[in-house]
């Protein structure tokens, strides 16, 4: 039992965690685009770049604050989140009387600018972060790195704080009370331009969480955003922007199932997703989790 | 609005005042190699070529592609093939180049064109970096370094393109014709129906058209021009790379199209020039090119959302204008401007 359809065990279950890590990735990402969508009615191409904003406020903070991991994992998020919150209110707050793909574009250039920023300073080769965790249990059939079993933990437990957020407390029902009617919700003397903007600001740091859980895996990058972000695009395209938990599901069945493409069928590996979208759109239109629009 | 001026509208004929405008650029276009570094001027016109085939798409049916760049590197890529692998004739590697973007852009098309909006902009980004990653994984695309040195032989055997001021005319012969191609599309009784399904889908489906068929047409269209463009590019470097299929270049062509005007007849020419200028005026500072790209965009969308030729355009507005050089609406109108809308059930009266 050392062997399952020809792969070794250890191996398949070493890509398969490397799969879920990928899904954790997907959710958390496609989550905040989520989150961000179902309030604004925007989506957010900036997002990849606050991705690598994430990864690179870490590698700062630990360079020139001497701020450990720890500290920049819940620092980071704050301070790219008042980046957020500090675009929205500038810039994002003027293009809502306009046609939704100018606000895309008005996204996609920000994403330009602060990525095309990061590699003027820093270059394009990448930056090394220190794993914060080094060392990992033997399993018996498998290694497992802490860090990575806490990559997963961590994201697990952000959409699961997320849903609870939104679904369980007072102030997410307000904010879905607002998704639906925002004239009304307004009427009853709820400040809805105030929880636009909070409700973008969660959403950035989102990614930008996702961003320093990042930094330590491989190298800091200033691209390392924009590549994550089209594949993202395409499990939101799958998934349907509907529902949260829906947003996460895909998320992780996504990257598990690249996993298993790359160890059963390695060319095949870096476009199943956009395969698997092309078939969601043959099939059934708005997504797995999608509600007409 | 003035629908009873409008009410037989000007199908195909070019107006006076359009065609005395047309021949004053073709005179400049004609003289500017006089001036002007050729190579340049034959980079701006395959990139005006590839942002108009970009503005036909959007212009005339709202549709804003973020995948443009297959069309345009996968025929490059076809193009430098034929030319230096296989040995064809320059205008047979033309065509097939042509004809691949058509062909990818009619299957694409059938996949992207079942959402609108910001989703169809999200899987014609995503299909394009399928085909990016498609490209890398095919050892006939060359991997990192291409395919270069793509030898420039004589045009139907006779007109040597190996000459910059030669090739110059022939890219610009290729711009004329793709020029009058969009004008006449959007002036026709197809531009209408696609600037009907734009305005309100609803109401064009229940006049019976079939909107999908429309939509794909013209997305089939615009593959099949940037791929031209495409292979023009591969004549004037002599090089086809992955920088051509990646989504920079996606996002170059709709900056040039934001940039020129969306949906106006010279935005094209206006925004590739735009962007060319900008590109040397910052030789040196590559590295910066992407922060400049991307305060052009923020600073477009902002204070210039028509553009340069709309902005320009409704400055000298007249009283009599034209439905189709109108760019889209910036503003959210849901059921309002639906003058081609209009235009069309007066059509469909007479047809009655």
């Amino acid at each position: 039992m050392d062997e399952l359809f020809g792969i070794p065990l250890p191996a398949l279950a070493g890509q398969l965690t490397l799969g879920l890590i990928n899904g954790a990735f997907y959710a958390m990402l496609s989550l905040g685009l989520t989150v961000i969508f179902g309030m604004l009615r925007l989506i957010n191409f900036t997002h990849g770049a606050q991705f690598t904003l994430g990864a690179f406020g870490a590698w700062m903070a630990m360079q020139y604050l001497h701020i450990p991991y720890w500290g920049a994992l819940i620092l980071v998020p704050v301070v790219v989140a008042a980046l957020g919150i500090l675009t929205e209110r500038i810039l994002l707050r003027r293009v809502y009387q306009m046609d939704e793909l100018f606000q895309l574009l008005l996204t996609f250039g920000l994403a330009l600018i602060a990525e095309g920023m990061l590699s003027v300073a820093y270059g394009s080769s990448g930056l090394p972060y220190d794993n914060p965790m080094p060392g990992g249990m033997d399993l018996g059939f498998m290694f497992l790195p802490y860090y990575r079993a806490w990559i997963v933990t961590a994201s697990i437990l952000a959409c699961f704080g997320t849903w609870f957020a939104i679904e369980r407390t007072r102030l997410g029902a307000y904010l879905r009370a607002a998704t639906e009617k925002p004239q009304l919700v307004r009427t009853f003397g709820i400040n809805v331009p105030r929880m636009i903007t909070l409700t973008y600001g969660f959403g950035v740091a989102l990614a930008a969480l996702a961003g320093v859980l990042a930094a330590p895996m491989d190298q800091v990058k200033p691209a390392m955003g924009s590549a994550l972000i089209i594949t993202v695009f395409a499990v939101v395209v799958i998934g349907g922007m509907g529902s949260i938990l829906g947003s996460v599901v895909t998320g992780f069945a996504l990257g598990i199932l690249e996993a298993l493409t790359k160890v059963y069928y390695p060319p095949a590996s870096s476009v199943v997703i956009f395969l698997i979208m092309t078939i969601v759109i043959l099939f059934k239109p708005v997504g797995l989790f999608g509600r007409q629009a | 609005m003035n629908s009873v001026t409008e009410k037989r509208p000007h199908i195909a004929s070019i107006r006076p005042r359009n065609t005395r405008w047309f021949i004053a650029l073709l005179g400049v276009l004609a003289l500017a190699p006089m001036f002007i570094y050729p190579i340049f001027l034959t980079k701006l016109l395959c990139f005006a070529v590839f942002a108009m085939a970009f503005s036909l798409l959007i212009g005339q049916t709202g549709l804003l592609s973020f995948g443009h760049a297959m069309f345009f590197g996968g025929s490059a890529y076809v193009t430098a093939h034929a030319l230096k692998i296989w040995g064809l004739p320059t205008e047979v590697a033309i065509l097939l180049g042509t004809v691949f973007s058509a062909s990818l852009g009619l299957l694409v098309g059938l996949v992207a064109i079942r959402r609108q909006g910001i989703y169809f902009a999200m899987i014609t980004l995503a299909l394009a970096q399928m085909f990016f990653f498609f490209c890398v994984g095919l050892p006939a695309t060359g991997g990192d370094d291409g395919i270069n040195a793509v030898p420039r032989r004589e045009l139907f055997s006779v007109i040597p393109i190996a000459d910059d001021r030669v090739l110059y005319y022939v890219v610009l012969a290729f711009f004329i014709a793709s020029f009058l191609l969009v004008y006449r599309v959007m002036h026709s009784p197809f531009g209408q129906v696609l600037r009907a399904i734009r305005d309100n889908e609803a109401r064009a489906v229940s006049l019976g058209y079939e909107v999908g068929r429309y939509k794909l047409i013209a997305f089939v269209l615009s593959a099949a021009l940037a791929g031209l463009a495409g292979s023009l590019k591969v004549l004037v470097f002599r090089l086809a790379t992955l920088v051509d299929v990646s989504w920079s270049t996606s996002g170059e062509v709709i900056l040039m199209a934001l940039v020129g005007g969306i949906g106006t007849v010279t935005g094209p020419l206006l925004g590739a020039a735009f962007m060319l200028t900008l590109q040397s005026a910052l030789q040196g500072l590559a590295q910066w090119m992407p922060v400049a790209q991307g305060a052009v965009f923020v600073v477009t969308v902002l204070l210039l959302p028509r553009g340069i030729a709309g902005t320009l355009g409704q400055i000298r507005k007249r009283s009599r204008h034209n439905p189709s050089d109108k760019p889209i609406n910036h503003v959210t109108t849901p059921h309002g401007n639906n003058r081609a809308a209009r235009a069309l059930v007066d059509k469909t009266d007479t047809n009655a």
